[in-house]
């Protein structure tokens, strides 16, 4: 049977397909403990260390609420300022000392590969809440399960993934998993930000349909779940070149005329001009609801793994 | 009378030769051996010797000195084609060209700056495991990362 009891978490692509199930699925039972609808003690007793390095708001909020909820303790720092760490602790030490006042740990770091190392050094299981460039699984768990409970699941869904396809972390951890449901992914980006081949070959290789796509009217024409993420300003030398490529991906209300009445647009948010205000009254909006998934599914994750 | 070519290849009686190293990579392969300031026994290093299957080859001989297989496959990693002949009393007794090992620990580092390995505060001993033969391609533990050809070359420790 699958189990995830005493795991670590570090990348996606470490989960099988029934594994992912399992963790959607035991999110849809969290869902009326994390709408506050009904209470749970299921973790009392238990402590979770949110240990970010660097900030990130809505990742650790949500992990903290997530344990809260089922009744657990939650002890952190949001902040190295005053920590050891700022006295020169390597991360192995924080690690090994922290794994002794704790009994499950979220890490944040801005180096790739740090939550490995602390997985590695620790006994108590790490949950990886970001390593940099590197990998970001719960975000891609929490995108997976909007996909099951707003696109009505995900197995031979056609899937647009839309923006900087080439540096992204987020979409290349989430188009890895969507290749395991039997996808179709459509890719658009501009020309310098496409899809690395190595994860096109990867990807095809797992079995998904995968297309890339200049425009993007043509991409969501027939598609079921628009993946939207930034581009960043920074990737064009030219700001005018910028100026000129945002313009032409982003998502307004004339480009949702042709598209699919059951339609969902994702996006994981912070956006900046990606997505027309007036985009967020229509009933293919769900990038806020999705940001609310992040608790039930970080609250499957801590139960799967403290309790199985 | 020696000719110059004998005197240049002198057999030895008995030790390890490394054959068919990649011109100009000899002293990279002794670099990865261990083979240093401290080696006692005769080391001889020829470069840029012409041959008919690479147009240049380098060839190393160590004399007096086994090294185990685990040891000379890490040449395969800036070498793919070197062959490591064993001599004991000038006879071949065992020849075999050099595979690159699974798992490499602590021979390349991560040319990925951002890794968690190239954080002066860490310590980490780098880790990589092998993603293909040939051409040969590496895959830091950590962070991901994949390492082909030159750049592996570039970044041994």
């Amino acid at each position: 049977m699958t189990s995830l009891k005493g795991r670590d978490i570090i990348s996606i692509r470490d989960l099988s397909k029934e594994e992912i199930e399992l963790i959607l699925s035991e999110a849809d039972k969290m869902l009326p403990i994390a709408e506050g609808r009904e209470t749970s003690e299921i973790l009392r007793g238990k402590i979770l260390a949110t240990l970010f390095f660097e900030p990130s708001t809505r990742t650790r909020l949500s992990f903290e609420t997530a344990m809260l909820r089922l009744g657990g303790g939650v002890i952190g720092f949001s902040t190295t300022e005053g920590t050891s760490v700022m006295k020169g602790e390597s991360l192995s030490d924080t690690i090994k000392v922290v794994e002794g006042y704790a009994d499950v740990i979220v890490i944040r770091h801005p180096y790739e590969g740090s939550a490995k190392l602390a997985a590695e050094v620790s006994a108590k299981p790490v949950i990886n809440g970001g390593d940099g460039a590197g990998q970001h699984p719960t975000q891609t768990l929490l995108d997976l399960y909007t996909m099951k409970r707003e696109a009505g699941g995900i197995d031979d869904k056609i899937i647009v993934l839309l923006g900087d396809l080439k540096y992204g972390r987020t979409v290349h951890s989430l188009s890895y998993a969507l290749a395991l449901f039997n996808t179709e992914i459509r890719l658009v980006s501009p020309p310098s930000l496409k899809m690395p081949e190595e994860i096109i070959r990867d990807l095809k290789e797992l079995g998904a349909k995968v297309k890339e796509y200049t425009s993007l009217k043509e991409a969501i024409r027939g598609a079921d779940i628009l993946y939207v993420t930034r581009i960043q300003k920074e990737r064009f030398p030219d700001p005018t070149e910028y100026i000129k490529v945002a313009g032409s991906y982003r998502i307004d209300l004339t480009i949702l005329r042709d598209v699919k009445e059951s339609l969902i647009i994702m996006h994981p948010l912070p956006r900046v001009d990606e997505i027309a205000p007036d985009v967020d009254k229509t009933k293919h909006a769900k990038y806020f609801i999705q940001s609310f998934y992040g608790v039930p599914v970080r609250m499957a994750i801590l139960k799967l793994i403290l309790v199985g | 009378m020696i000719s110059l070519e004998e005197l240049r290849v002198r057999p030895i009686r008995e030790g390890t030769v490394i054959d068919h190293i990649k011109a100009g990579k000899a002293l990279k392969v002794l670099k990865i051996l261990g083979v240093g300031e401290d080696h006692e026994n005769i080391v001889s290093i020829v470069m840029n010797v012409p041959s008919k299957k690479m147009g240049k080859k380098d060839i190393i001989k160590l004399e007096s000195v086994f090294l185990d297989k685990e040891t000379l496959n890490k040449i395969a990693l800036i070498s793919p084609k070197a062959t490591i002949n064993i001599i004991k009393d000038f006879k071949v007794v065992e020849k075999y060209v050099v595979e690159p090992p699974s798992i490499i620990i602590g021979i390349v580092r991560c040319q990925n700056p951002r890794c968690i390995t190239n954080s002066e505060r860490e310590h980490v001993t780098p880790k990589f495991t092998l993603v293909s033969k040939e051409p040969i391609a590496i895959r830091c533990h950590y962070c991901s990362r994949i390492m082909a050809g030159e750049e592996i070359e570039k970044n041994i420790i």
